[in-house]
């Protein structure tokens, strides 16, 4: 025993030994490899290029620098348990996992190292909760609002009432793609329409047989939660029949440029999810351009400046600077540890004056965090595709899902948890 | 001049039909299990166990099963995925249904279940050999991954059809869930190693090892003297399931510790552990750990040089990773068909004439 002891201290110090320099270490699990590659590289892109334009113009957050660790996972578990355990030793502050399977995995062995996992708009809905995921933040909003928010704008199109309707989910047949379901089962017997599911099994490129049944069945809506080449394919299937687009909804991981240019001008009109804003004239592109690009710093190529997903992982990287500096705040020191980055994200709050400020003027929602919510407001806009203009043009401000089918649904599942894994519910 | 038989003498037929006939190979044998069990476990930390060893240690032993029924009896699978997910939903089912009963006897459980699931998809090994059993294989990894995403029984009716794995003690010591050890997840992981290992071994050089490799060699003329193909075929199947089982549910409950079927235990794993066995050497116990290392150390080691001495953009290593592994299987398959294994044969051919060939 004394042996191990001794072993452990050996690489204890050699570990502080590294993170002595006093930086603020945040690693980037990309994936710019394999079959999701296309919507791993851009946001990538945005979370990396946001962190250098702060370094290159504000010096790091509260005066200490950013050093990012790239670590590519390829979407895959095992590398990503790989880059976790590769990279926590440096001193990470906060992880942004991006695959649900690698979110899964990590969020007890975060919790077990004591640092705090930012799944923004991913993950396991009910880590919402904070009292049972002391450690999991998935701010501003979840899959299930995702699910609440599309039945809500529906409910609007439709004068409030759905019950006539059929509407169908086509999802990849994956722990992503069955979380909104219960939540839509729920939804479904409180509003009154016919729910039916349609699985696609990874990584999608096969939808013919769901499509057909589509076509038979001739729901009034379909939903989708597709993610990678899914999608791209799911868009032209949809084309291939004749299903009107604007009937036709993906949610926030089924809604960036490369999901609907392959299909060309049939994609028109096409909509989705989004918990940003997409502007590319925001002051904050200037910033990136200026500091970063010009400086040739770009994370990438540099071309996905101002796309979805772009924006998205600038988003994500904007809310971890902003809990890092609340962590500054709270704790005064500006060498912040993973356990102040978590106070720092619990006492997190939002607010369209201050995302004005960094130049960003109402890319998210505002919401607050505290220890019962990690999950933020929940809101979410309904984008629309312009094949011809080849942007995206959203429809409506943010819109609210419905937390009173949505907080039993956390609650419950939250607390299957607990039990299954032993946790005492209560905050740090 | 160490490395002979000459000089050590044999006076029993214990003797002279031990594992390792040369005295250098057992001294060797004792050190590296020494090394092992008392050395390594006081040096692992977290990124030594959970990026290379732990997924060496149940690599291995999957590439064990595999090797039993492709390598010894010649039967060959595509299912090793998804006997690996039987494995880990048994694993799961057992810990939260009897979370009293011990976490090894669980595993040793699953491995149970999975040897019976494993024999009933090797009845069409009775009357379909070669290409047409893979496919039939095939459709057992196709059907078993679906089942387990289908049927929600097997996930505990959770939202996301994800698995997670409670925490589970040995002797007190916790070795899955998060607050596992380095150390500990090592050591349970290494001791099923050895213990496989040593009945697989055992069971390869005794009867019914015979009557598999008859089989694999000729199975008409295995069958004229007095070999029973089904016995055969159906152990095979059995014994190899067992240990991709038990693999399967080290894999789930003490390496991830939550696994999503269609992600960890889709062909692609199938086709790993094929490579790993093709590699190492069919036929081969030896070739079934080289293989797992070679397939489990040679992505990190070079992702290391890649990334962190050349300091390359991470996805340009990713996709050098690929060029490499790719190139370096047809290299061997090309230079060294009979695998990793063959090549520590001829050393050790080479070693018993040194320095004196002639």
């Amino acid at each position: 025993m004394k042996m191990k002891q001794l072993a452990a201290m050996a690489v204890t110090a050699t570990l502080a030994a590294g993170v002595a320099s006093a930086e603020l270490v945040i690693p980037d699990l990309s994936y710019r490899t394999g079959p999701y590659a296309a919507g791993g590289t851009p946001f990538s892109d945005g979370y990396q290029d946001y962190f250098n334009m702060l370094n290159a113009r504000d010096g790091g957050i509260g005066g200490e620098s950013i050093r990012i660790l790239e670590c590519e996972t390829g979407y895959n578990t095992e590398k990503g348990v790989e880059c976790y355990e590769a990279t926590k030793g440096e001193g990470a502050l906060i992880y942004q996992p991006l695959s649900t399977g690698i979110t899964y995995q990590l969020i007890p062995k975060a919790t077990a190292d004591g640092i705090p996992l930012h799944t923004m708009g991913y993950g396991r809905t009910s880590a919402a909760n904070g009292e049972v995921f002391n450690w999991v933040f998935n701010y501003p909003a979840n899959y299930w609002d995702a699910a609440s928010v599309m039945v809500n704008y529906l409910l609007e199109e439709n004068g409030g009432d759905l019950s006539d309707k059929k509407i169908a989910l086509i999802y990849h047949n994956s722990a992503y793609g069955k979380e909104p379901i219960r939540t839509l089962e729920e939804l479904s017997a409180m509003h009154g329409f016919e729910f039916t599911q349609l699985a696609v099994d990874h990584p999608g490129q096969e939808q013919k047989s769901q499509w057909l049944q589509i076509r038979r069945e001739r729901p009034d809506y379909v939903l989708m939660w597709g993610w990678g080449v899914m999608n791209q394919v799911a868009v032209q299937e949809a084309a291939n029949i004749g299903f009107p687009m604007e009937n036709f909804i993906g949610n926030w991981w089924a809604g960036a440029e490369h999901d609907v240019t392959p299909a060309g001008a049939a994609a028109n009109g096409y909509k989705s999810l989004n918990m940003n804003r997409i502007d590319a004239s925001l002051p904050v592109f200037d910033d990136i351009r200026t500091l970063v690009h010009d400086a040739g710093n770009a994370a990438g190529d540099g071309s996905n400046m101002g796309s979805v997903l772009y924006t998205r992982g600038m988003y994500a990287a904007m809310l971890a600077a902003e809990a890092i500096a609340k962590a500054q705040e709270i704790h005064g020191v500006s060498d912040v540890t993973a356990a102040m980055v978590r106070d720092g994200m619990e006492a997190l709050e939002i607010t369209d004056a201050r995302m004005e400020e960094l130049g960003m003027a109402r890319v998210g929602p505002a919401f607050s965090v505290n220890c019962q919510n990690h999950g933020g407001s929940g809101l979410g806009i309904v984008q629309q595709w312009d094949a011809s203009a080849g942007n995206w043009v959203a429809l409506t401000d943010y819109i609210a899902p419905d937390m009173s089918v949505i907080q039993p649904l956390v609650a419950e599942d939250s607390a299957a948890f607990a039990a299954e894994a032993g946790i005492e519910p209560g905050c740090l | 001049m160490l490395y002979r038989e000459a000089g050590d003498f044999k006076t029993s037929y214990e003797e002279d039909s031990q594992t390792f006939p040369i005295a250098f190979d057992r001294y060797r044998y004792w050190v590296v299990l020494a090394f092992a069990f008392l050395v390594v476990p006081f040096i692992i930390n977290d990124y030594w166990a959970n990026a290379i060893v732990v997924p060496f240690l149940i690599y291995a032993i999957a590439a064990i099963g595999l090797n039993i029924l492709t390598g010894y009896c010649g039967q060959v699978s595509l299912g090793t995925g998804g006997f690996m997910a039987v494995g880990a939903y048994a694993c799961y089912k057992l810990m939260t249904s009897f979370p009293d009963v011990s976490i090894v006897i669980h595993i040793i459980l699953a491995g149970g279940i999975t040897a019976a699931v494993g024999a009933a998809f090797g009845l069409p090994s009775l009357r379909i050999k070669g290409f047409y059993l893979a496919v039939a294989t095939l459709a057992a990894q196709f059907f078993l991954v679906w089942l387990f995403n289908k049927v929600s029984w097997f996930y505990n009716y959770s939202a996301s059809g994800q698995i997670n794995a409670p925490e589970r003690t040995v002797f007190g010591v916790p070795v899955t869930g998060p607050n596992t050890e380095a150390w500990a997840q090592y050591l349970i992981c290494l001791v099923f190693v050895t213990v496989c290992a040593i009945v697989a071994r055992n069971l390869t050089r005794g009867s019914l090892g015979r009557t598999w490799m008859s089989i694999r060699d000729m199975d008409i003329a295995a069958e004229i003297i007095g070999v029973n193909p089904l016995k055969a075929k159906l152990t095979a199947f059995a014994v190899s399931s067992f240990f991709i089982g038990i693999a399967g549910a080290l894999f789930f409950a003490v390496y991830l510790g939550a696994v999503e079927v269609g992600e960890a235990f889709g062909i692609q794993k199938s086709f790993l552990v094929l490579f790993m066995i093709i590699i190492g050497g069919l036929g081969s116990i030896f070739g079934s750990f080289a293989g797992a290392a070679f397939l489990v150390v040679l992505p990190v080691v070079l992702k290391v040089i890649g990334v962190d001495l050349l300091g390359w953009p991470t996805d340009l290593v990713a996709h050098f990773q690929l060029v490499i592994v790719g190139a370096l299987i047809m290299f061997f398959l090309i230079k060294e068909p009979h695998g990793l294994a063959q090549l520590w044969r001829l050393a050790k051919e080479k070693l018993r004439l040194w320095p004196f060939p002639y």
